[in-house]
């Protein structure tokens, strides 16, 4: 075990996307009822905010837990790349039978991610969709 | 206890109940919409298109939180002390503006847009016009500020 002392880093990044609620087992009526405005026909969109957390003990010869700059690097390219300017619903795959709402969309990033970042750092994603609005994944067990 | 005479100055001096007040003042108010929008020219090819607005061209649309801060200017009135009451003037922007915004797709849903470009420039423009008719005399439109994201935003005076 290492002596060392745990520290999270978080790295921040942006993407625009259009996306709309509902589930197409539904009828009209019952999407309507559930999802109100969201579930708008011809889509809305966000300015979605990505917080990334990185846990686990600094480089004893950096002082890094992770170069800041190689972890953006690895969320533009597998997640930023992949959602900014697009429709969530017609242009991700991940979401051809998914309903994109903040959770789900959450969820999908954390999975991108965790096959991407090395599994001695613990990671977790807080997504803004608006201001007010924002969810994490995976939950903090205290 | 002594009452020193320049505190019964300041005390009597100020006798600020004028009938009205001549000073201009300037009230704004933020609402909030989130849509999805694609820039394109439909004049224009899909590379030309592509080649001008990038991934904003994205045929499938993208989408903004936007906040819209609407400036309003004239002189208070003597009775409310109010230039136009802000709850009023965020009622006016919703009805007018943001109820046709919200969680709708800019190009294709909503009246005041259409046949336009739906570049945050034009809309800034389209939202003066939608609110300037409806404002109470003495009460002046003065600025539409879009933010279409933190770091972008269109100011539109009315010139």
């Amino acid at each position: 075990m290492s002596a060392g002392k745990k520290i999270a880093v978080f790295r921040k990044e942006y993407f625009n996307a259009a996306h709309r609620l509902f589930n197409p087992s539904w009828d009209d009526q019952r999407n309507e009822a559930v999802f109100g405005k969201c579930n708008n026909p011809n889509y809305h969109g966000h300015n979605y905010e990505l917080t990334v957390r990185l846990t686990g003990e600094p480089d004893p010869e950096t002082g890094f837990v992770m170069d800041l700059k190689v972890l953006s690097d690895i969320i533009k390219e597998h997640v930023v790349d992949l959602f900014d300017h697009k429709n969530l619903n017609l242009d991700i795959p991940h979401f051809k039978n998914l309903n994109p709402t903040a959770e789900n969309i959450c969820i999908v990033i954390y999975n991108i991610l965790r096959e991407k970042i090395d599994p001695r750092f613990d990671i977790q994603a807080r997504l803004y969709e608006t201001e007010r609005n924002f969810v994490e994944y995976p939950v903090d067990i205290h | 206890m002594p009452v020193f005479p320049h505190r019964l100055k300041f005390r009597f001096g100020i006798v600020p109940l004028r009938k009205f007040s001549p000073e201009m003042v300037y009230v704004t108010r933020l609402e909030h919409f989130n849509a999805a929008h694609r820039l394109f020219n439909p004049a224009w090819d899909k590379e030309q298109n592509e080649r001008v607005f990038g991934k904003c061209a994205n045929e499938n649309w993208h989408g903004h939180n936007y906040e819209l801060y609407v400036t309003v200017k004239g002189n208070p009135d003597p009775d409310t002390g109010f230039l136009f009451d802000a709850r009023q003037l965020g009622a006016l922007i919703r009805e007018k503006v943001t109820d046709k915004l919200d969680h709708k797709n800019l190009n294709l849903d909503v009246d005041f847009m259409r046949g336009k470009m739906c570049s945050s420039e034009n809309l800034s423009i389209e939202i003066w016009k939608q609110l300037s008719p409806h404002l109470p005399s003495g009460v002046t439109l003065h600025c539409i500020k879009l933010y279409e994201t933190p770091r972008i935003y269109i100011e539109y005076f009315g010139e």
